[in-house]
Parts: structure tokens; C-alpha cells; sequence
């Protein structure tokens, strides 16, 4: 049976790895290749690591730190950020990432998900959507969360599937770093509407949100940050207990390389 | 281990994902050469087809670079090869990703989108071992990452080592002689997918 996937989200600002809340309110998590190698001898199912600043300051993904997290991992890692051309792309394959996660350039340029699809197999373009509940629906917001689309999420997210996306990284801006529970309706909405994979972010503070994203919510994965850092939970420990509410998880076996 | 020095070539077909293929052989202690260059290729122990994408560029690129005939003339002489996920994927005779396109055609059958709820299929998923095959012997366990949305399914059944099951059951492993292929990444499997690698490097064991 396919597991349920827990995978830790690095988010980086070009000099460190950050965590926000609602979008805001940087902190500084240290170094992301020693975060790399912490996550790689626990039980994580696959990495993610976005740089969230690098299409605002206009410059490619930091190949060389992502070539020192590829060399800690031995696992599965997607890779955001700065991802404007397929030559952007087939750099990030090249080095050893397995996805890697588009944002504006699909908003700005939809043809360049089909392109990337076609080019590289729909199974590796992840399609990363900033969402904030505007009045009753859900909007995309691009530019970091500072402007809305006006594309409401589900129109967006039925429509990256259609260009070629093969996986929907779903945040919910108004969850971000709250801790206070996943945006459910959200989620719900988004993983009825498409057969693509959802990774669903924002909102995890305890175990029980992690199991009503997958339970309540259908997410096919979860990415988590603020509940490593401030939860007191490790990834082994937030897996028992999804596997204890009956949701397939994988534990680590004993070889582990 | 037993696979020290052993002449790996990795076919340079511009189809992503070689960094992890080449890390994992090095942990074995194999000696690696990522390259598309026809003596290369002939001088190889052992080959291996990696790859990430779409079917008809794989075809493509392998056709472009002009290495099919020495590929086919190695595994006809019997040299081990290993293909993974696309790389199994596009040794079958016909493959359908964006329409119809001829592939390698040395394992009998086609290529076929998974049907299933959630495509593409992505994750850690276990396999259930159908043939008492070398490609997956002694294994520490059953769990593979995946990451697809479509699979080989060959005319041939008694080639399939394992399968998985997605929606429905499809091919996660073959073994026909000297050819092996896998859908799932063993690279990037942890120590059950370090262990086909190595199964695979003890070939001639």
C-alpha cells in the first residue's frame, strides 16, 4: 500500500534556512545542509527546500548548497525556487534532485509547465500554490503572498493538472507557521478536485492535524516545519501516531545507510 | 562486499537524476563512468539506463547520441544491464506517453498509464516478489520509492520479480537474463534499494 509521506520543508532566504508565520515574521533556523543531514538519519520520506527568495532577487537556485544537501541525502528531495527555464531544470536533475517545485513562473508563463512536463515526465514538476481564504473562497496569491491572482484555487489547480503538473505543493498563507491546524476545507477542496498527488503545508502544531490533513482533508503527503522545531515531535514519533490512527506510514528499517 | 572495482557505465542521456545513481554504485564501491561514448559503452561490465521524463524524448536522446546498436550489441553479448524507472521503461517495444513511440524492444510488451485514483504514483510502496529472482534476493525490506504514471507491462509474465499494487497491480521489477529493470528507484530506496544495486553488481556471482 502507498504510505503516506512526511517531508520536512526547508525553506531558505540565500543565507539560511527561515521559518515564517502567515508569510512574515522571519526566524533563522540555521544551516540547511546540517538540517539536511539531522533529517537524513531520521525516519523522513522525502525532503523539500524551497528558496524563497531567489525569483524576488532574480537569481538562479543556490546549486551548490543543494549539491551539499544531495550529497546528506539518501533520500527523495524537490527543490523550489528560481525555477524560470527547463535549462534551470535539467541543472537542478542533473545534480541529484528528483522534482522540483514551480510557483510563479506556472502562474506568469502556464505554457512552461506543459513544456517542463513534456520534457522531464509530469511525475517531477510540482506545482507549489500559495493560497489565502479571501471573504468565502480561496484565492492563489503570488509574489510571496503580497498579491492576489484573483484565480480562485480550485480553477488553478485544475488547470496546472490539465498543463502537466504531476503533484500540487498546496500552503495555505493563512496557516503558515500558526500551528494552530491545517486550513481542512482547503485541503478537501483541493484533493477532490484533481487525481494528482496533494502535499499539504501549513498549520501542523500536533499529531492529531497531521492525521485530520490525511483522514478529513485526503492529502497524499504532509509537509511539516514549525511542529520539528517548536513541537517537541520527531518525524518517528508523528509517524507512530499516524500509523496508531490507522493511516500506512513507513517506518525505517534497521539497515539504514 | 564483493563488488569493488567493477566497471559501471551510466548512460549519459541527458534524462535526469544520474547524481543519486552514481552516488549509490560509489557506496558500493563500484567504479563509475557516466558517459554516452561508444567505447565506453563496449568497454562496460556493466550498464545502466537511468532516467527521468517522458518516453519519446528518452527515445529521442538515446537515438540522437547514435548508442542503440552498441546498447543492443552489449546486451546481446550478455553484459548486465540494469534499467530504471524510464530506463526500464523504454526497453519495451512501445510506449504511449504524450501518443505512440517505438522503444528499445528487447522486452517483449508495452508501456501504459497506471489507473488509479492519485497518478502519477509517488512514494514509498512495497513490493510483492512474485519470482524467486536474483534482482531482488536477501532483501532487508520490502519498501520502494516510486515516482511514476506509467508502467511496462510485458507479454512475458514469468519475467516479473515483483509487483505493486496502485490502483491495481503493475510491474515493479523484471529479470529476463542479462536484463534487469526496476520501476521503482533503488537509489533512492535507502538500504533495500542499496541491495538490488547490489544484487546487480553480483550478477556474474
Amino acid at each position: 500500500m502507498l504510505k503516506t509521506r512526511v517531508m520536512p520543508c526547508m525553506l531558505f532566504n540565500g543565507l539560511h534556512l527561515i521559518k515564517t508565520i502567515q508569510f512574515d515574521q522571519i526566524r533563522n533556523l540555521g544551516n540547511p545542509v546540517q538540517m539536511a543531514r539531522v533529517y537524513n538519519s531520521r525516519n523522513v520520506d522525502e525532503l523539500i527546500f524551497i528558496d524563497m527568495k531567489a525569483t524576488e532577487e532574480d537569481r538562479p537556485p543556490a546549486y551548490e548548497i543543494i549539491k551539499d544537501i544531495i550529497a546528506e541525502c539518501f533520500m527523495p528531495l524537490t527543490v523550489g525556487g528560481g525555477i524560470h527555464s527547463i535549462e534551470v531544470i535539467h541543472r537542478l536533475l542533473k545534480i541529484g534532485a528528483d522534482k522540483v517545485c514551480i510557483n510563479s513562473e506556472a502562474i506568469n508563463n502556464p505554457a512552461f509547465v506543459t513544456a517542463a512536463a513534456k520534457k522531464f515526465g509530469s511525475q517531477c514538476i510540482v506545482i507549489s500554490i500559495d493560497v489565502k481564504q479571501v471573504r468565502k473562497d480561496h484565492y492563489v496569491f503570488k509574489s510571496r503572498g503580497r498579491e492576489n491572482t484573483n484565480i480562485t484555487v480550485i480553477e488553478w489547480v485544475k488547470q496546472v493538472e490539465k498543463l502537466g503538473a504531476g503533484e500540487i505543493f498546496l500552503t495555505s498563507i493563512d496557516k503558515d507557521g500558526t500551528m494552530d491546524g491545517y486550513d481542512l476545507d482547503l485541503i478537501k477542496k483541493v484533493s477532490s478536485a484533481v487525481s494528482v498527488p496533494v502535499i499539504a503545508c501549513g498549520g501542523a502544531g500536533k499529531v492529531q492535524d497531521i492525521i485530520d490533513a490525511v483522514k478529513l482533508g485526503g492529502a497524499d503527503a504532509i509537509s511539516l516545519a514549525s511542529i520539528f522545531h517548536y513541537g517537541g515531535h520527531t518525524p518517528n514519533s508523528i509517524k507512530q501516531r499516524m500509523y496508531n490512527a490507522g493511516i500506512p506510514v513507513r517506518f525505517i528499517d534497521k539497515n539504514q545507510i | 562486499m564483493t563488488t569493488s572495482f567493477k566497471k559501471v557505465v551510466i548512460i549519459d542521456y541527458q534524462m535526469g537524476n544520474v547524481a543519486s545513481v552514481i552516488k549509490a554504485f560509489e557506496k558500493l564501491g563500484a567504479k563509475i563512468k557516466l558517459s554516452r561514448n561508444k567505447n565506453d559503452i563496449e568497454k562496460a561490465e556493466y550498464l545502466v539506463l537511468p532516467g527521468v521524463g517522458a518516453f519519446g524524448d528518452g527515445m529521442k536522446n538515446l537515438k540522437q547520441f547514435g548508442i542503440i546498436d552498441v546498447l543492443s550489441r552489449q546486451v546481446k553479448k550478455g553484459v548486465p544491464f540494469l534499467g530504471i524507472c524510464l530506463g526500464m521503461q523504454l526497453l519495451a517495444e512501445r510506449g504511449y506517453e504524450f501518443g505512440e513511440c517505438k522503444g528499445l524492444g528487447w522486452i517483449k510488451g508495452k508501456v501504459i498509464k497506471l489507473k488509479s485514483p492519485t497518478v502519477p504514483h509517488i512514494g514509498w510502496n512495497d513490493v510483492r516478489v512474485t519470482k524467486n529472482k536474483k534482482i531482488l534476493s536477501n532483501l532487508p525490506d520490502n519498501n520502494f520509492y516510486f515516482i511514476h504514471s506509467y508502467f511496462l507491462k510485458p507479454n512475458n509474465k514469468s519475467i516479473i520479480a515483483a509487483t505493486c499494487k496502485h490502483g491495481h497491480e503493475f510491474t515493479a521489477a523484471i529479470e529476463q537474463g542479462n536484463i534487469w529493470g526496476t520501476q521503482f528507484h533503488p537509489e533512492k530506496s535507502q538500504s533495500s534499494g542499496l541491495k538490488v544495486l547490489d544484487n546487480f553488481l553480483n550478477y556474474h556471482a
